[in-house]
């Protein structure tokens, strides 16, 4: 069904500029090719579903010095969109997912969800992590039932969303399996039914898919767009990979090496449902790494002279492609 | 089977040079005694039922003593690893009295709480609380915090938190630690219930000293041992059995 669409998109001879130029509305303009967001967007009213502003965060090194994670962020997120967060490893675009979550407080500025400040973690707000992060004690259908369970949801109604969340990635089978028996891919569809089970009105994914091999990936990437169309939640995408963030973000929002600051921000107006190799996704995808491309250069130098990495997304930067 | 054989095979001959030396009289019979005189009084002491009853005190002791020692363990461990103030000064505190044999409590035991049950559950508890302690303490820190981070995400908090989070995470940490604190809480009921007339196995032990009946003596070191051994094998190893099965954790087999 995805192939169909994209081969259209493929053989229109439309400019790389027109597609990811900022504000433009491409979508309306595609011989009627509507993306799945657009329908969505009619049911917002003006109030974002997410809004930062001028969100600080430093922490004292080892050192003693005070060093600055992130630097006066600010951006919005709608009902219903699609946003991801690029950036080179080591810029913060974690830790800013853990701040929305509500897992570490902000030194300064305000998270909004809905026009409210937020206030520690909340269900409105479930993230999903890159992995390891499914509970090994529980089976499948329990690891999807905790966020309720933790709710105060009844039995019956759990019983219910369990079903239904487990058919919606495909793993209705799986119910009564362990963690550990499932592949990775498996996982991260458990990880994303355990996270829809609570019905929050975010997702945040950080990096959910960096572990997989690619056909997983892609394969995944395709779910995650079918999902994200029938449920309509609003979603936060952290990827360190810019392919995987045009082929999936109604919107791209860049951030820089040390200290985190939004760069710039890209609209991508590609008909839905894409795919990765889709030459619109590709060329957009290179218009957003010619962009990144002094943060990561900084990135890489940074860490090659430090020579030890804090973190565990060493291995990853060599994976960074357009 | 070739292990069962090389297993028959060691007992045959522990049991073998046993009978022998036995049998070749160097020491009096009451102070060297031949298996089948400790089978002898192991038969008996079930016979009249005195090794039930031993049995039965001791292993409600045991288990009274032991399940405070994982309680407050538990919670002392979680304390240790989530303060840095209580890690710094309790930390240092908990590792230096692990080298104390839990037996020198008994004096102070007996003058807080007398010549009674209450003094043997003390020392009990002080035997296996440091171990249980320092494995929660070590579970915790150990565990990925990512189940943490999780589980706060997805609306636990508390004992919530605790109870369906922390504890079943760190649960694969500990059981090693767990495990220990039996050990010690077991060889500590017994060293203080050889000190008074307590009804346990420990004192049925004395007894045999006091009527110079080495057999009775040897046949409830026999029962200490089997009782040790057999707690540890089913309870613990099954536990752990069923954490790695259910962590995924076994290699292949």
């Amino acid at each position: 069904m995805s192939s169909r669409a994209h081969n259209v998109s493929a053989q229109l001879p439309i400019p790389v500029d027109a597609l990811i130029s900022p504000g433009t509305d491409v979508r309306e303009s595609r011989l009627g090719l509507v993306s799945v967001s657009s329908r969505l967007r009619g049911n917002c009213h003006g109030v974002a579903k997410v809004a930062l502003s001028e969100i600080c965060l430093s922490y004292r090194a080892q050192s003693g010095e005070r060093l600055l994670a992130l630097d006066h962020i600010n951006f919005e997120v709608k009902t219903g969109e699609f946003v991801c967060v690029v950036g080179p490893s080591g810029c913060g675009k974690s830790t800013l997912l853990h701040l929305i979550a509500g897992l570490h407080p902000q030194t300064s500025g305000q998270i909004l969800v809905h026009g409210k400040p937020i206030q520690g973690t909340g269900t409105d707000r479930i993230m999903i992590f890159q992995e390891h992060a499914l509970f090994p004690w529980l089976t499948v259908g329990q690891n999807v039932e905790f966020g309720m369970k933790m709710k105060g949801i009844g039995k019956p109604e759990r019983e219910e969303k369990i079903h239904y969340y487990l058919h919606l990635v495909h793993l209705a089978k799986f119910k009564d399996s362990y963690i550990h028996q499932l592949s990775g891919g498996m996982r991260q569809r458990v990880a994303i039914a355990r996270a829809l089970a609570t019905e929050p009105d975010v997702l945040l994914m950080d990096e959910p898919f960096a572990a997989l091999d690619a056909q997983t990936r892609d394969l995944l990437h395709d779910e995650l767009e079918r999902i994200w169309s029938e449920t309509g939640r609003t979603i936060i995408f952290v990827t360190h990979n810019v392919r995987e963030a045009v082929r999936l973000g109604d919107r791209v929002v860049l951030l820089t090496f040390r200290p985190g600051r939004i760069k710039s921000e890209f609209p991508v107006g590609l008909p839905r449902p894409r795919h990765l190799e889709d030459p619109h996704v590709a060329r957009a995808a290179r218009e957003v790494l010619d962009e990144l491309r002094d943060e990561i250069n900084r990135s890489l130098e940074v860490e090659y002279n430090e020579g030890a990495k804090p973190r565990v997304e060493a291995g990853l930067k060599a994976g960074m492609r357009a | 089977m070739k292990r069962a054989a090389r297993f028959f095979i060691f007992y045959a001959a522990l049991f073998g040079l046993w009978t022998l030396l036995a049998g070749l009289k160097v020491w009096p019979p009451y102070l060297f005694p031949t298996p089948w005189g400790v089978g002898e009084a192991l038969y008996a002491g079930f016979k009249d039922h005195s090794y039930f009853i031993a049995i039965r005190v001791s292993m409600q002791r045991v288990l009274i003593g032991y399940g405070i020692s994982v309680v407050l363990g538990m919670i002392l461990g979680l304390g240790v690893a989530s303060n840095k103030f209580l890690e710094e000064t309790m930390g240092g505190l908990l590792v230096s009295l692990q080298s104390l044999p839990s037996i020198c409590w008994w004096p102070l035991a007996l003058l807080w709480f007398g010549l009674n049950q209450n003094a043997i559950l003390f020392v009990v508890v002080m035997g296996s609380l440091l171990s249980v302690t320092l494995a929660m303490e070590d579970g915790r820190k150990q565990m990925p915090k990512i189940f943490g981070q999780a589980g706060r995400n997805l609306g636990a908090s508390g004992f919530k938190l605790f109870w369906y989070v922390l504890l079943p995470a760190s649960l694969p940490f500990i059981v090693s630690g767990l495990k220990q604190g039996w050990a010690f809480a077991w060889r500590s009921l017994i060293t203080a219930e050889m000190l008074y007339l307590s009804l346990g196995l420990g004192q049925v032990l004395m007894m045999g000293r006091d009527l110079n009946d080495m057999s009775a003596v040897i046949a409830v070191m026999v029962l200490i041992i089997a009782i040790g051994y057999l707690v540890d094998g089913i309870v613990f190893r099954g536990m752990e059995r069923h954490l790695q099965n259910r962590w995924g954790l076994t290699s292949a087999t």
